[in-house]
């Protein structure tokens, strides 16, 4: 425990001031594309992840004082509080949290293997709840501030590919939907993110993707997103939404005949 | 460590009003020894406790801009209720709310209870609390019979007026600096009835009121005014006076109905708009205009009530007035600093009417007219920081804004002065704007020297520390006007 000292002041933003932005999962793929991108426009960021090597790269080519990064592992939820108070001292406040830290290792069809799946549920859903929870105390007594939490679309229904997968995101959207709601009122925003494909590492391994983004495109969506006010749940992109819609509709006795 | 201690967290802690407050390291212990480990980890750490219950003091007597805050709600059980006696032992994170709860299906109800059921037991008794009944009955302290005392070094004294006396009457009042009430034992008042007999007396001016409550002061339980602060010249202090006794043995035909819990609960809505969402609403005349407006209707309709008579209320509907719109505070602001502060001034009977119409034509003088005005009718207590004297009290919630904040303040001077000329007091529930020789000149040089003096002693390091503390006893003399407005400090 360390005294927060003066560095720890009121944490509202007035105006002029840069948004400050918490990112968890910003070594790779759409989190570092964030952080980039929120560094070039002179946002305050914090970028958390398990990489350090990847972290020196991520701030040595962001404009400098723009990107403050901190060794983090999603596993180690017990030490969330800590550091959220150091980053809010760091940053002289916080507007808004990106949980973007997620992992899909690939399962073979004839793989059933509790470890991996523990992982998955731990990274993608248990670090999210984590973050989302901490963070949502500080800007309920705030009334103010925006949370946004990457899930996927593969939370809409689960697929035959990795059960765990798709479990851990159907747990993250609707863990992100209920706090949304409880949030409602009290001046917080909270926005779920749910990306189709996006060529990043996570995706490598697959031979076709469908309707593939780059994580450049997904972050500059999820930015215009959670800053305007029309959507608190995007699907990046936006044609996800009418083929969720038609695929959240077949029924389960069809559905599990079907490959997709 | 941090299991050991409670749960720690970072988060915004603001006085009621909202005008005040700072992003600080919340820690909420569940139990004594974690309480202790606190306590040990803050002497070492170098840094200063804020003692804070649920919060409910206007200003900054909860809240800290520097070291760590102390959350106590979560030390809140009910350890015991005497259905004989009345008597309630409790944990100090308890409420009012639990308090009662636990006590009227047995019927008792708390001798001493405020316009909101939330603060917690230890913060009323920290703060030494009254309600309408403080002519009758006194203040929290008053109706207190013991107080367990946590002092900085751990340890745990008990104190009452027989036990540590002096502790006693030192820390109730004493605004959590001279250690953590961790429980608090207190009597409760017999009611045979879940309702009170209520009427309401409408007034045309304050001398009336005032006329008007002095008459009632020895048959009434309840007496309160509440002011049309718009009321100007020949009308000033208008307003709708309160007046509500508890039900004699057998009044009440069906006793056992109105003593049960949902007798009590208030109105889930109010015309037809959800409770939850009233203060959107209340938002849209949150202006002079209308205020001026809502207070003159508000008038209107006291009138009409006067004209009903005798009329029951169950106890919570008359005396949680604070509570039928929850987080109505929002109507005045929801950013962080902006809000209302509320100025609560005690004068003695000799000088009450003209002080208090002093204040309302100040007010009105100078731009800030208060949205909201109480008039209530007070007697003295033993307590050495206390509020209460022979006399009266007028509050006034007044609006703050990023604009009108430093103009208020030097207002709020003004009304100090008054208040000082009149030889009034001051109550630190509420205060968020007295300075040091403000405080020396109600208080006395002397009571000062001696809380100084129990707080040397108690806690020789200043363990216990809150914005308030450093405000009206750390600061220099009228160094400081106002309150640093937030990001600037």
């Amino acid at each position: 425990m360390q005294h927060p000292g003066s560095s720890l002041q009121n944490s509202s933003s007035t105006g002029s001031v840069p948004e400050r932005v918490l990112v968890v999962g910003a070594s790779s793929g759409i989190g570092a594309a964030l952080v980039r991108q929120l560094a070039s426009e002179g946002c305050q960021v914090a970028a958390l992840a398990r990489r350090e090597d990847r972290l020196a790269e991520l701030a040595a080519d962001a404009p400098a004082q723009t990107v403050k990064v901190y060794r983090h592992d999603v596993l180690d939820a017990g030490e969330v509080p800590a550091l959220l108070e150091r980053i809010v001292g760091d940053l002289g406040g916080l507007d808004t949290l990106c949980y973007v830290a997620g992992v899909m290792p690939m399962v073979g069809p004839q793989e059933y293997d509790p470890d991996l799946d523990r992982t998955m549920v731990e990274v993608n859903l248990l670090g999210g709840m984590a973050w989302c929870a901490e963070v949502a105390r500080l800007f309920l007594s705030e009334r103010r501030g925006t949370i946004v939490g990457v899930s996927s679309v593969a939370g809409e229904r689960g697929r035959r590919m990795n059960p765990a997968y798709h479990a851990s995101k159907a747990g993250f959207s609707t863990y992100l939907e209920s706090l949304r709601n409880r949030l409602e009122g009290h001046g917080v925003r909270v926005v779920t993110i749910l990306p189709g494909m996006v060529k990043t590492e996570m995706t490598r391994e697959i031979d076709k993707l469908v309707w593939p983004i780059t994580p450049e495109q997904a972050a500059r969506t999820m930015i215009a997103t959670w800053r305007g006010s029309f959507w608190s749940t995007r699907f990046i992109p936006l044609r996800w939404c009418l083929v969720m819609a038609v695929i959240r509709a077949i029924p389960s006795r069809i559905f599990r005949h079907l490959n997709i | 460590m941090a299991l050991e201690m409670g749960r720690v967290g970072i988060e915004r802690v603001e006085g009621w009003g909202m005008s005040v407050g700072s992003v600080a390291r919340v820690i909420r212990p569940e139990n004594l020894d974690q309480l202790r480990a606190v306590l040990a980890e803050a002497r070492k750490a170098g840094v200063t406790l804020a003692p804070r219950g649920t919060g409910c003091s206007y200003g900054d007597a909860s809240t800290t801009e520097q070291g760590w805050c102390l959350d106590l709600t979560h030390m809140n059980r009910v350890l015991s209720f005497d259905e004989s006696t009345g008597d309630a032992d409790l944990e100090g994170g308890a409420t009012i709310r639990q308090l009662w709860r636990r006590s009227l299906p047995s019927g008792y109800w708390p001798k001493v209870v405020s316009g909101t059921m939330f603060p917690t037991v230890g913060g009323a008794a920290g703060m030494n609390i009254h309600g309408k009944n403080n002519f009758k009955v006194g203040t929290f302290g008053d109706n207190l019979l013991e107080i367990d005392l946590l002092l900085a070094n751990g340890d745990l004294l008990t104190c009452s007026r027989e036990q540590n006396a002096e502790l006693f009457h030192g820390a109730i009042g004493g605004f959590g600096m001279l250690g953590i009430i961790t429980r608090v034992k207190t009597r409760t008042q017999r009611v045979y009835s879940g309702d009170v007999r209520v009427r309401g007396i409408s007034c045309h001016d304050l001398g009336e009121m005032m006329e008007a409550m002095q008459e009632l002061v020895d048959v009434a339980d309840y007496l309160v005014g509440w002011i049309d602060t718009f009321g100007a010249g020949s009308a000033a202090g208008r307003g709708l006076l309160h007046d509500a006794r508890y039900l004699a043995e057998g009044e009440d035909s069906d006793p056992g109905k109105t003593l049960c819990l949902e007798h009590q609960d208030l109105a889930d809505s109010v015309m037809g708009v959800p409770k939850a969402e009233i203060w959107r609403v209340l938002r849209l005349f949150n202006h002079d205009l209308g205020m001026r407006l809502i207070n003159g209707v508000k008038q209107v309709a006291g009138r009409m009530e006067s004209m009903r008579g005798w009329h029951r209320q169950s106890h919570g509907g008359f005396n949680f007035l604070l509570d039928y719109v929850p987080d109505w505070k929002y109507a005045y602001a929801r950013q962080a600093g902006e809000g209302l502060i509320q100025y609560q001034a005690f004068l003695p009977s000799e000088t009450a009417l003209d002080g208090f119409l002093a204040l309302l034509a100040e007010g009105q003088a100078s731009g800030h007219v208060p949205y909201l005005g109480v008039l209530k009718r007070h007697r003295p207590d033993p307590f050495l920081m206390t509020h209460a004297l022979d006399g009266w009290s007028l509050a006034m919630d007044l609006k703050v804004t990023a604009k009108n904040r430093a103009h208020l303040w030097q207002t709020c001077a003004r009304f100090s002065q008054i208040c000082l000329n009149a030889g009034g007091r001051f109550y630190f529930a509420k205060d968020q704007v007295i300075s040091p020789s403000v405080a020396r000149a109600s208080f006395g040089a002397r009571r000062i020297a001696a809380f100084r003096e129990l707080k040397a002693q108690a806690d020789p390091q200043g363990l216990f520390s809150t914005d308030l503390w450093r405000r009206v006893f750390e600061q220099d003399p009228d160094q400081r006007s106002h309150g640093p407005w937030p990001g600037q400090a």
